[in-house]
């Protein structure tokens, strides 16, 4: 099954690759790996997208936690959690295709972002399915790049994950 | 006081306690070895390899429960040191590891003997740091004491660029009494509902086994073992780095489990209705074919660290807390309980536990005119009355020391389990040696594994650390050369060398005492002597039976009702008596 967990780390050199390293090491997947300081300086937060059965996520967390520098850690998909995703996709133009590209990103909820002569950047945030479904609905010969932050999150309602 | 970066670090070591660095300069590291020659207080060993360095502050931290201390300079002096370091690390043996690196300015440059240790060390280290700043320097040092000796111990490295260590650089020093680290908490009491759960189904298993680890050990908890294990008079078995936690003397011991254990331990873990795991980490060479693992049990297990609990195999009943308080929290508990074990259920187990014992799996032929080296073992054990510190190095030789040596007493077996290091024994007797001085301390190696350290026999001459060297020599690679026979039909690809070298001239030329044994009724005098000779290092060259293999075994792949016995005339049989 497919687990997003959010990490709260000390926002120190190496505690990456502390983390990295442990998935590497021990043969557990990364789908995705996101990481950023925090209102508070002294911490980062990163979300790590993985799969893997109940026992192999069970084994990761307790190998997260066992980490020096993991501060604190949830697994976002035990509870109702919200999920977004930053891409920003890079589109070759023609006059003929100019009007679809802004109607198809306008139901996509996305924006134009940089426009040249015979080039358009989509910016789009979402669920990673909506970015995928995105990607989908243009034509694949246009694209040039596209690039995505991978999924963070956060869960609804009162709790969050801080100190 | 205002102290430069090196004596802050000596300092702090000296704050802790530490009575020996194990250690070899160089370049990265002279200042620290100038402030070293400074003062007397912390003593250092001079090493002949850095691998040295580290089995011998392992051995010594094994041997105490104080974490080893080791100093190695950059680049090959850090890289030299990985290989004890992950030994260490895979038997959670806390130390301290300083390491020199190159000055802050050129980290990154490819400067001369760079290697970077934070990174190379990463996956093998409990944690690891590099001090950047000498105002977080002492600090540092608290952090790595702590880290390594707490929760579940292992090793730390820290990694001090030279110029931190700069004699020209000083600052006020003060050694924090106590640091906390925010995002490290580990347990010490375990959860009492669980604990309750736990001591219920005890009372009410009819075929129980205590299975237990290092952890007894590393968490100083034989005592309440032994009490616990007394009082439910329930059968005991240990894991090779449990050996001790128990007295192997004692009628409800029996003996190690796992790949080389006896047919009674293994038997009983396989038959028994209820497991409980102490300290132990259900190791691949403990569990055998993990599918059919104990498949009647529902296991309780307390260890103080989470991961180790349902890593392999689902327990019905964790217990995340260290030995010592949760079996005196069981202690009180069964103590206080109503209920008392089945009486009745014992008694027909133990029968069945005594007709396994009576299969005698443990017997090899006594009349050969060969050195067996199992009666080596035993001669070791009746001549040093079972009270010596054994260390030992990697193969055949280290089976038959765990199995042949009844350890009464814990810390007194010394070995590298979780990574198997050839090279470990002889440094680490050094390292007992020195913590030890009136004790006898043998090695128990094999003409393989000693060639691996053997340049430490200079450092015992120049410390005085007299050990005794068993080498059971049989000129292979026995262990690799016992698996060549089982599983590929007796070709022996690359477990023989034909040019031993003469280990009593060698020894000789060390400055110590060698003696060549290749009969029987010399082992024991030769023993005597070697022992008789409080002050001297002797190295006794036993050519043993080379034909010979450990035995019982379980082959891989299979349980533990599957075991390989040896039978009347020495050779082995399938035997599947479930
Ligand atoms: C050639 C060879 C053959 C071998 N054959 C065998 C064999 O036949 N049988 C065998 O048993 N082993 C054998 N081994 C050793 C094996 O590889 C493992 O090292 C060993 O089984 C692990 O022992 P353990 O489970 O006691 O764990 P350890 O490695 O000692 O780990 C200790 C456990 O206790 C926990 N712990 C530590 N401190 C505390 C505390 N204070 N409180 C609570 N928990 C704590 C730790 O978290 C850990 O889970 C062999 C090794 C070699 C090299
Ligand atoms: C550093 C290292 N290299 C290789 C091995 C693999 N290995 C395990 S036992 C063994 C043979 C050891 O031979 P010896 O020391 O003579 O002991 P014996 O088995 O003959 O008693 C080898 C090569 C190891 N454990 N450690
Ligand atoms: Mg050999």
């Amino acid at each position: 099954m497919r687990h997003i967990i959010s990490i709260l780390i000390e926002n120190e050199s190496g505690a990456l690759s502390r983390v990295a390293g442990l998935f590497s090491a021990r043969g557990y997947n990364i789908e995705s790996l996101t990481v950023a300081p925090t209102e508070d300086p002294s911490l980062s937060r990163m979300t790590l997208v993985t799969r893997g059965s109940d026992d192999i996520i069970e084994q990761i967390t307790k190998q997260l936690n066992k980490l020096i520098d993991v501060v604190k850690l949830i697994d976002l998909a035990d509870a109702v959690h919200i999920e977004r995703e930053l891409m920003m996709v890079k589109i070759r133009t023609t006059e003929q295709t100019r009007e679809e590209i802004r109607g198809m990103a306008d139901i996509f909820r996305g924006k134009i972002i940089d426009v040249t002569p015979t080039t358009y950047v989509v910016e789009m945030t979402g669920p990673s399915s909506k970015l995928d479904a995105f990607i989908a609905a243009i034509d694949g010969d246009t694209i040039i790049e596209v690039v995505r932050s991978g999924p963070t999150g956060i869960s609804r309602g009162e709790k969050g994950l801080h100190l | 006081m205002e102290l430069n970066g090196a004596q802050i670090v000596i300092q702090s070591l000296k704050d802790e306690g530490v009575e020996y660095i194990f250690g070899y300069p160089g370049g990265a590291v002279l200042h620290l070895y100038d402030a070293i020659f400074q003062q007397d207080d912390v003593k250092h060993i001079l090493v002949r390899h850095e691998q040295g360095a580290t089995h011998a502050a392992d051995g010594y931290a094994r041997a105490t429960g104080k974490p080893g201390v080791v100093l190695v300079t950059s680049g090959p002096g850090a890289t030299n040191a990985v290989t004890g370091i992950a030994t260490a690390y895979m038997d959670s043996i806390p130390m301290v590891i300083i390491s020199g690196q190159v000055p802050l300015p050129v980290i990154g440059s490819d400067a001369f003997q760079e290697v970077d240790m934070v990174g190379i060390t990463r996956p093998c280290v409990k944690h690891n740091f590099l001090v950047k700043d000498i105002t977080k320097l002492a600090e540092t040092m608290k952090k790595a004491f702590y880290v390594a000796t707490t929760g579940r111990p292992g090793p730390v490295v820290v990694d001090i660029p030279k110029d931190i260590t700069d004699p020209r650089i000083k600052i006020p020093y003060k050694y924090p009494k106590k640091v906390t680290i925010r995002s490290y908490n580990p347990a010490v009491t375990g959860h009492k509902g669980q604990i309750k759960k736990a001591v219920d189904l005890l009372l009410t298993a009819q075929k129980p086994i205590i299975y237990s680890g290092g952890g007894v050990i590393l968490g100083e908890a034989s005592k309440e073992l032994t009490e616990f294990a007394q009082l439910l008079d329930f059968p005991i078995t240990n894991t090779l780095m449990g050996l001790g936690a128990y007295p192997a003397t004692d009628k409800q011991f029996v003996g190690m489990l796992g790949m080389h254990g006896t047919y009674e331990a293994n038997m009983a873990m396989h038959e028994s209705d209820v497991i409980i795991a102490i300290g132990a980490r259900f190791d691949d060479r403990v569990t055998g074919k993990l599918d059919q693992f104990c498949p009647h049990a529902q296991i309780i297990h307390i260890d103080v660290d989470p991961a180790s609990i349902s890593k392999t195999v689902k327990v019905a009943i964790p217990i995340v807390g260290e030995v010592k308080p949760v079996l005196e929290q069981m202690l009180e508990m069964i103590r206080e309980s109503k209920k008392k074990p089945s009486k009745k259920a014992l008694d027909s187990w133990w029968k069945q536990i005594n007709q396994w014992r009576a299969l005698k799996c443990m017997e090899y032929d006594r009349n050969s005119r060969l050195i067996k080296p199992q009666y080596v073992i035993e001669q070791l054990y009746e001549v040093t009355k079972g009270e010596a510190y054994i260390t030992s190095d990697v193969g055949q030789h280290q089976m038959w020391a765990a199995q042949y040596y009844p350890f009464d007493k814990p810390r007194h077996w010394i070995n590298s389990g979780g990574l198997g290091t050839m090279g470990f024994g002889l440094p680490a007797a050094i390292g007992v040696k020195l913590a030890f001085p009136d004790s006898d301390v043998a090695c128990v190696t094999g003409d393989g594994s000693i060639q691996m350290c053997i340049q430490e026999l200079s450092t015992a001459l120049q410390y005085n650390a007299p050990v005794k060297i068993i080498n059971l020599n049989n000129s292979y690679l026995g262990m690799v050369r016992q698996w060549q026979e089982f599983t590929y039909e007796s070709r022996y690809s690359h477990s023989y060398m034909d040019t031993i070298p003469d280990f009593v001239k060698l020894t000789e030329a060390y400055g110590h005492v060698g003696m060549r044994i290749d009969k029987p009724e010399d082992v024991r005098p030769a023993l005597e002597e070697a022992f008789a000779m409080k002050d001297r290092t002797v190295f006794l060259d036993i050519l043993t039976d080379r034909t010979e293999n450990v035995y019982p075994m379980i082959e891989a792949g299979k349980a533990h009702n599957d075991m390989t016995l040896r039978v009347a005339d020495g050779t082995s049989t399938d035997r599947e008596l479930a």
